[in-house]
């Protein structure tokens, strides 16, 4: 091995080098004995603690269904003017969660990012259970649920079809397009490394059920050229996807007249709000996940700090889009919208009521938990101290989605409770079906999210291994000798 | 004994494997394989592969997908039974827009997965490499190349002396 002396490969300057993706040069089947050994592995006790509790929720997000169901939407808190109430401030905030995982399998594939690659099957599954959680909510608030076949393309008993003017048509093709396709995506991803877990499988029913499933995968290289084909060009479907979805969803508020709704800006305002309280699900997800399974080395605090900056630059997209939002209440000069913007939503008892001599809003409460949350705490991810301290991030990942939520519930509900004749407001509150409905949809996500982790592998072990410097042919822990061939 | 499937020879390294492709094909085989873990960089190119047709699969998904979009919505909305709405008008291309996007990306997608499924005849859950009990490390940390007995250049002695040559150290026939 004399060849070996005459390969020393020039390294980039100190201050240039990057952390490796993979700690201590780990081998590439070592990732595979890893990753695939959470699978295999016995079921850790916290997992069964965990499933316990998710189950019992998830029971309570179908009683709750079945209640609403026999007895009617007036066991919310609904009343007029507020017809939203909770039920689309979930599903917004839901399907925003879902968007970071696509932004990472999609956008951060194109981009080049190569640290996706171990958060992005995890982030893709939150994606999909998230869709699905926010899928409930559509369908059960529109009171009669028999009748929710009529927001497919089928005629109905009159003969009369959907009409397509409407944006919540066009939301449907968005939600339901967005999951067919993170699905997609997802299982498209899988199946190399369903066919992992067929070859490692020591009992009859494993290597049966992942093979079904892995469709008799071989890790042939002219199958990995289609294969490496069809996942750029789902990328590149994916991306418009992802922007398009959360863009048609603010298009339900921004087509109507309603001050606080009536905006242009919404669009690029709810994609970056998505993919800020995506990235912070993500976060709260995979902090505690790669500690209790023993992946740091593969989950990376560089992989964690990566996230924070997404965080930090979403939160602060956000936060100009509140100001814009201010800005253009007061410019536009109409009454409505100053009213709702100064007069229902910013307008607190201490400060800036009494500044402004406007009485305090009914909600200022939730507007400025939602500024404190989604404008405050992203600022905080600019100190490196803050991005290495899993706690920390921990923490302030749930607060991002705690603002999120609130933000939901300033557009939909504040924006509702005072619209243009005084004679028309009211106050909005929820009653307890709707608090139950809502934490029983996190048992049905982690429900789904426990049952993913303990039987498929939460990290894309193919595409981990493929940005190894192993991997490179052309690398000296490759194998290449004097820097491979070309 | 009945006429082996293929021969089957083992790499260690990416470098390694690069390299026997390369001369596998310079040798002049048509009907072999390499198999790896995870795809590698510059493996095409080495076995002499063209561009993947995926893409013409998917391209006519996405043209089907935004075809159906506009007319679906068409049909329902502004010829078999049209309804007033708002003063609208009974179909612009405007709101017919962003569900025949939609249908686009859900076609176009179903075209690049299952595009890439047919062009790799998959599903096949039953293949005589995935019968050889070595061959399970190329979804782990190996790396093969498989010369197909079918192959018009295919001998066993003359075969086996060339993958041998390239350095593999695991050599064995594949049965049927």
């Amino acid at each position: 091995m004399d060849d070996y002396a005459a390969i020393k490969v020039q390294g980039p300057p100190v201050e240039l080098e990057r952390v490796p993706l993979v700690a201590n040069q780990r081998g590439i089947g070592w990732l595979s004995d890893r990753i695939a050994g959470v699978v295999e592995g016995e079921t850790p006790a916290w997992w069964k603690v965990c499933f316990a509790i998710s189950v019992t929720m998830m029971t309570v997000c179908f009683a709750m269904i079945l209640y609403l169901m026999s007895t009617g939407v007036g066991v919310w808190g609904l009343g007029h003017p507020v017809m939203w109430g909770w039920a689309i401030v979930n599903f917004v905030w839901w399907i925003g969660i879902g968007h970071a995982g696509t932004l990472i399998s999609a956008i951060l594939f194109l981009l080049r990012q190569r640290w996706r690659t171990s958060i992005n099957r995890a982030a893709e599954a939150m994606t999909i259970f998230a869709v699905m959680c926010a899928g409930i909510f559509p369908l059960i608030h529109i009171g009669r649920i028999w009748f929710g076949w009529w927001l497919f393309p089928i005629p109905n008993s009159n003969s009369i079809w959907p009409q397509f003017r409407s944006p919540l048509m066009w939301d449907v093709f968005a939600v339901s397009t967005y999951f067919t396709v993170s699905v997609l995506f997802w299982y498209m991803g899988l199946i190399p490394d369903l066919a992992v877990m067929r070859d490692r499988a020591k009992t009859k029913i494993r290597k049966f059920g992942y093979g079904l499933f892995a469709l008799g995968w071989r890790g042939s290289n002219r199958h990995w050229s289609h294969y490496e084909k069809a996942y750029l060009i789902l990328a590149g479907l994916s991306t418009p996807l992802v922007l398009s979805v959360h863009s048609i969803v603010s298009l339900d508020f921004s087509v109507s007249q309603l001050p606080g709704w009536h905006t242009t800006i919404f669009p690029p305002y709810f994609v970056a709000g998505a993919v800020y309280s995506g990235f912070g699900m993500v976060l709260t997800l995979l902090v505690p996940l790669r500690r209790m399974l023993h992946l740091e080395e593969i989950i990376r605090v560089r992989h964690v700090e990566l996230m924070c900056k997404v965080t930090l630059a979403t939160g602060s997209i956000v936060g100009y889009a509140y100001a814009m939002e201010f800005f253009i209440a007061w410019y536009s000069g109409n009454p409505y919208e100053r009213f709702q913007f100064f007069q229902t939503r910013a307008a607190d008892p201490f400060i800036i009521g009494p500044l402004l001599h406007i009485r305090p809003a009914p909600y200022w409460w939730a507007f400025w938990t939602m500024v404190t949350c989604n404008v405050v705490v992203p600022q905080f991810f600019w100190f490196k101290k803050v991005r290495t301290c899993m706690l920390f991030v921990f923490v302030l990942s749930i607060l991002v989605n705690v603002g999120m939520w609130f933000e939901r519930f300033v557009i939909v509900d504040i924006s509702l409770h005072r619209e243009f004749i005084p004679s028309n407001w009211n106050y909005y509150s929820p009653t307890w079906v709707d608090i139950c409905q809502y934490l029983g949809t996190f048992g049905l996500f982690f429900t789904f999210f426990l049952l993913f982790i303990r039987f498929i592998p939460l990290i894309a072990i193919a595409e981990v291994k493929g940005v190894t410097p192993q991997a490179d042919p052309h690398h000296p822990l490759g194998g290449a000798k004097i820097g491979g061939e070309h | 004994m009945p006429a082996p499937f293929a021969i089957m020879a083992e790499f260690e390294t990416p470098a390694a494997i690069l390299h026997a492709a390369q001369k596998v094909r310079g040798n002049g085989y048509s009907q072999w394989d390499v198999f790896s873990p995870f795809p590698i960089h510059g493996m095409d190119s080495a076995m002499g592969l063209k561009n993947s047709k995926v893409g013409w699969f998917s391209f006519i998904g996405g043209c089907t997908g935004y075809t159906t979009g506009m007319l679906m919505i068409w049909f329902m909305n502004a010829y078999d039974y049209r309804i007033v709405i708002g003063g609208k008008p009974m179909f612009s291309p405007f709101s017919a827009f962003p569900p025949s996007y939609e249908l686009t990306i859900l076609f176009g997608s179903f075209g690049a997965l299952l595009g890439m499924l047919f062009l790799n005849r998959l599903p096949r859950l039953h293949h005589p490499l995935l019968k050889n009990r070595r061959f399970a490390l190329a979804t782990h940390d190996r790396f093969f190349v498989v010369i197909e007995s079918s192959d018009p250049k295919y001998s066993e002695n003359e075969t086996r002396r060339l993958l041998a040559s390239l350095g593999s150290r695991h050599i064995e026939l594949v049965e049927e």
